[in-house]
Order: structure tokens, then sequence, then C-alpha cells
């Protein structure tokens, strides 16, 4: 019982971080260019194909494809950000939510219909030589890919906190955020502010659906869920928080996995919006948030 | 150096300049002095590039500045300290003043930028590290102004520089103002505050209403009902 208890808590923490991954790409979007990108799933989704058809095609390990499919989601970022987002720039910020809400919308149909017609609807993972193999640890299962996926999302959560904090381009990335039109005087070119924060949340949902790719399993209706679940960890994890957001995403999966193990896995997903609706009640700047003002 | 000619500027359907012409010749400090409201930070803004003249063309140094994307202004050689010193108060003063430098120009002699900036403002050296959001007002406004000489500019353009500040510290401020003067630095002083505008500056022009409707020394705009009230008190 105490063993299948750890065991969950160990899945949820493990489904967790790729939560985490995902989320910060989609916050640090939201942070800076006020872009709510509800495309964001579809972009996931997008990047676990990519290291999918490599592996299938081509035998790319997914380990090492993961480069190639942050690299189709950087490409992918760069056209959407031109192409759409871009446009809503110089609105005021609520007409700026709600139009990238829009265009986010369209993003996702369009993708998630792309992805079925090309790849159709089922269900896809990849299984390598090393998919079943496992550490374990007083009776407690660690899949070495779960874990492997773990760390690499840690690392790359730990490296934009510092690129944003020590990098000169991360300050001004800083600066932008608390005012556009002073980084403007000093001679930062906002546009291109922007465009790198979105192109690094693409870049972050696409390492993330390819981890999701190799240790669970990707579909192309998949990207409405990990939106809400971004969402949720954004809520959680509080803005302007990188590593909070992280830290709100390993939250979300042991809240899960808890849920799994208590009520059945039918209401895995209702805690998420109950933990979304009582973070919003309780503090609404997030659990490690820093409130405005 | 600076040759503002004509323009008309407004937000959206309102317009808030009128035929504005004026203009600042090197090593001169010259101060654009009006009250509230009367267009002095959209003049700012217009040569900054934040907000595009209806008509009318804005030159630096011979160069069309009305052509240039806003945040080329700086590469330029012009820098502006923003009204209320507005700093980035998120930010630590020492990376406030690094981001100074954002232009290419200027990077390459941040170091050396940087300990001119500390001989002028030790307060700031003493400060490095604390987030620009728990100085003073004061030594914000000194902030402001050091992160804006970090660009190495050859134009400064100072929005009201003694806004919220107690006398004492006025004083301070615009002694500084007149030393960066005198170490050749070509200033255009934006300010409400007349009396010590008008002390400091070579030459003056007055805002009202959008319209520029006097230039001269201190004594020469003693004419102005304006002028002559902020000086009587
Ligand atoms: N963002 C804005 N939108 C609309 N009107 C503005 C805006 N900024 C300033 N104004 C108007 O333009 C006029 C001049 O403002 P401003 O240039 O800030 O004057 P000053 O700096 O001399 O006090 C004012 O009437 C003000 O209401
Ligand atoms: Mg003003």
């Amino acid at each position: 019982m105490v063993e299948t208890l750890v065991q969950n808590i160990v899945f949820g923490l493990l489904l967790g971080a790729l939560y985490g991954l995902a989320a910060v790409g989609l916050s640090l979007v939201f942070g800076v260019t006020k872009f709510l990108n509800v495309a964001h799933g579809e972009l996931l989704m997008l990047g676990g194909y990519v290291s999918f058809w490599l592996f299938n095609l081509y035998h790319v390990d997914p380990f090492v494809s993961l480069p190639l499919a942050a690299l189709a989601l950087v490409v992918v970022g760069i056209v959407l950000y031109s192409l759409l987002f871009s446009r809503t720039v110089k609105m005021d910020e609520e007409q700026k939510v709600q139009t990238t809400m829009l265009i986010g919308f369209g993003v996702s149909l369009i993708l998630q219909n792309l992805a079925q017609r090309l790849w159709t609807a089922d269900d896809r993972s990849i299984t390598t030589a090393y998919s079943r193999m496992s550490w374990t640890l007083f009776d407690i299962r660690f899949p070495i890919v779960r874990v492997v996926s773990m760390v690499v999302a840690l690392l790359l959560v730990i490296a934009l906190q510092q690129f944003l904090q020590r990098s000169y381009f991360g300050k001004a990335i800083r600066a932008t955020v608390e005012d556009w039109e002073e980084a403007t005087i000093i001679g930062i070119d906002t546009h291109r502010v922007y465009l790198v924060a979105f192109v690094i949340g693409a870049a972050f949902a696409g390492v993330a659906g390819a981890l999701v790719s190799v240790g669970y399993s990707i579909v192309p209706s998949m990207g409405l869920e990990w939106t809400l679940v971004c969402l949720v960890v954004m809520t959680l994890g509080g803005l302007g928080s990188i590593i909070g957001t992280f830290v709100g995403g390993l939250i979300l999966g042991v809240a899960q996995a808890l849920t799994a193990f208590a009520v059945g896995g039918a209401y895995r997903q209702v805690v998420g919006l109950l933990l979304f609706l009582v973070v919003l009640a309780v503090r609404p700047q997030g659990l490690f948030g820093v409130k405005e003002g | 150096m600076l040759n503002v000619e004509h323009i008309n500027v407004g937000y959206k359907d309102l317009q808030v300049l009128w035929d504005v012409s004026f203009q600042v010749n090197q090593g001169e400090l010259v101060a654009l002095i009006g009250p509230n409201g009367a267009g002095k930070t959209t003049t700012l803004k217009a040569i900054m590039g934040l907000r595009r003249p209806w008509s009318g063309t804005i030159y630096f140094e011979g160069q069309n500045l009305c052509k240039v994307p806003a945040h080329k202004t700086a590469e330029l050689g012009i820098a502006m300290v923003p009204e209320g010193g507005r700093v980035f108060t998120g930010l630590t003063v020492l990376e406030n003043l690094e981001l100074g430098a954002f232009a290419p120009h200027a990077r390459k002699h941040m170091a050396q930028t940087l300990e001119e900036m500390y001989q002028l403002f030790p307060r700031l050296e003493e400060r490095k590290f604390q987030r620009a959001g728990t100085l003073s007002g004061g030594e914000r406004q000194m902030l402001a102004i050091a992160r804006a000489l970090m660009s190495r500019p050859k134009l400064l353009m100072l929005d009201e520089p003694s806004f919220g500040l107690a006398p004492l510290l006025v004083d301070r401020i615009f002694a500084k103002i007149k030393e960066i003067n005198q170490a050749g630095m070509t200033i255009l002083l934006v300010e409400q505050n007349v009396r010590a505008a008008l002390e400091l500056a070579h030459r003056s022009y007055v805002i009202q209403n959008g319209r520029i409707v006097g230039m001269g020394t201190s004594e020469e705009l003693l004419s102005f009902e304006f002028v002559r009230s902020a000086y009587l008190g």
C-alpha cells in the first residue's frame, strides 16, 4: 500500500517535470509578450511528432533528436510570430490577450486537423531498446526514460533561469518586461525581444513534446489538454518565477497521481482545475509569484 | 545639431503639438519650459521616435530622425532621461547601468563609462547591487541620468529631472547637469521648474498649449506671463 502510494508520487513527479517544462515555455511567452498562446499544446504535439518520425523513419534516438525537435519548433515559432502574433504587438494589454487567444485557437485547430490528416488520429509512442528498462530502489520503479526526461527538463529550466538572470540579453528581456518604452529609449529592439521569448517558448514546448513521445504517448488531439495543464501550472507557480512555475508542474503531477490513486483515474483532470480555482481564490499571484504593485 | 522643424504631433485624433520648431546647437544647454500638459514630454518622445510626427521633420546631425526606428535613436547618440526618474526597478543599479550601454558603440566602452559614472555619482557605486526599486527619489533620478550617459550620447535630453524632489536635491541634480554640460555634453532640458531651468540654460524655449511661444535668455523671457509668475512665485 505505502509502496504503491510512493510509486504513484514518483510517477507524478516524473510527469510533473514535463508539465513544468511546457508551462515554463508558455509562462515566458506570456510574461514577456502578454500573448496568451493557446496553441502552446499543439506546438508540444508537433515536437512529439518530429521526434516520433525521426525515430520511426531514420532511427534517430529520441534523446539525440531533442535538439532537432527544438529547432523545428524554433522555425514554427518564427513563422507564427512574424505572420500572426507580431501584428498584435501595438495593442493594449487586454486587447492583446483577447486577440492572441483568438489567433491561438485558430492555429490550434489548423495544426490539430493537419496532424490528423497527415498522421492519423492514432496514439503514437517511441519504443526504444531501453524503453522498458527501469531502476529499482526500495521496490520503487524509476523508468530510465522518464528519469532522464526529468533531468533534461530540469536542466533546461535552470538554463533559462540563468540566461534571464545573468546574460546581457536576458537582462534586456527583463527590462523590456518591466517597461518596453524605457527599453526602447536605451536602444533595445523590443520586437526582437518578443520574438526571442516567443521562440524560446515554442522550443520548450517542442522539447517537452518530444519527451512525452518517449515516456508516454502522443496523439493529434493532445494539444488542448496540455494547454490547460500549462495554464493551471502557470497559475500555480505564479508569473515571473521560472523555478516556481517548474515546481508548480511537479505539484500538479503529484496531485494528479494522488487523485488517481485515491479516487480513480477519471478524476485526474478535475484536480488540476480544482487547484486552479483554489489558488486563484486564495493566492492569485500564484504560490511563488510576487504580488504586483 | 538637433533641428526640429514644424512638427505636428498627436495621439489618435487629438493634436498635441502644433508647428513646433526649435534647435539645439553643439555644446549648448537649452531648456524647454512650459506648464503641465503643454506638450514637453510629447516633444521628447517625437525626437526619440516613440511618437511619429504627423508632419514636419526632425534632423539630428543632418539625419532625418523620422526615418529611424525608435530603438536606433540611442545608437545615433541621443539619450533620454524619462519623466520621474523612471528606471528598471526590478533590476539592480548595476544592471540598469549596464543596459544603458545597450547601443553597440557604447557597449564596447562599458567598463570605462561605468567608472566615470561612479565618479560622477559615488552613491550609485555604493548601491550597485541593490535593486533600483529600493533607491530614494533623488538616487533614482541620478541613476536615470547615469543610465542615459552610459550610452555615451552626443545629446542628453532630460524630462523634468526636478519633479517630485525636495529643493535641496533639485539644487544637487541641477549642479550635476551643469557639470555634465561643462564637460562638453549638449543638453536639452525639459522643465516646469522655470526658475531653476532658466538659471541653468544658455537659451530657453517656452511652450504653451503645444506651441512654441517664445525663445531667448531668462531676461528676454520675462515678458511672458507664465515665466514672470513662475519667477515671482
Ligand atoms: N498617451 C497619451 N494619449 C493621449 N493623450 C496624451 C497622451 N500623453 C499625453 N497626452 C496629452 O497630450 C498633452 C501633452 O502632454 P505631455 O506632452 O505629457 O505634456 P507635458 O510633458 O508638457 O506635461 C496633454 O494634454 C496630455 O493629456
Ligand atoms: Mg511631461
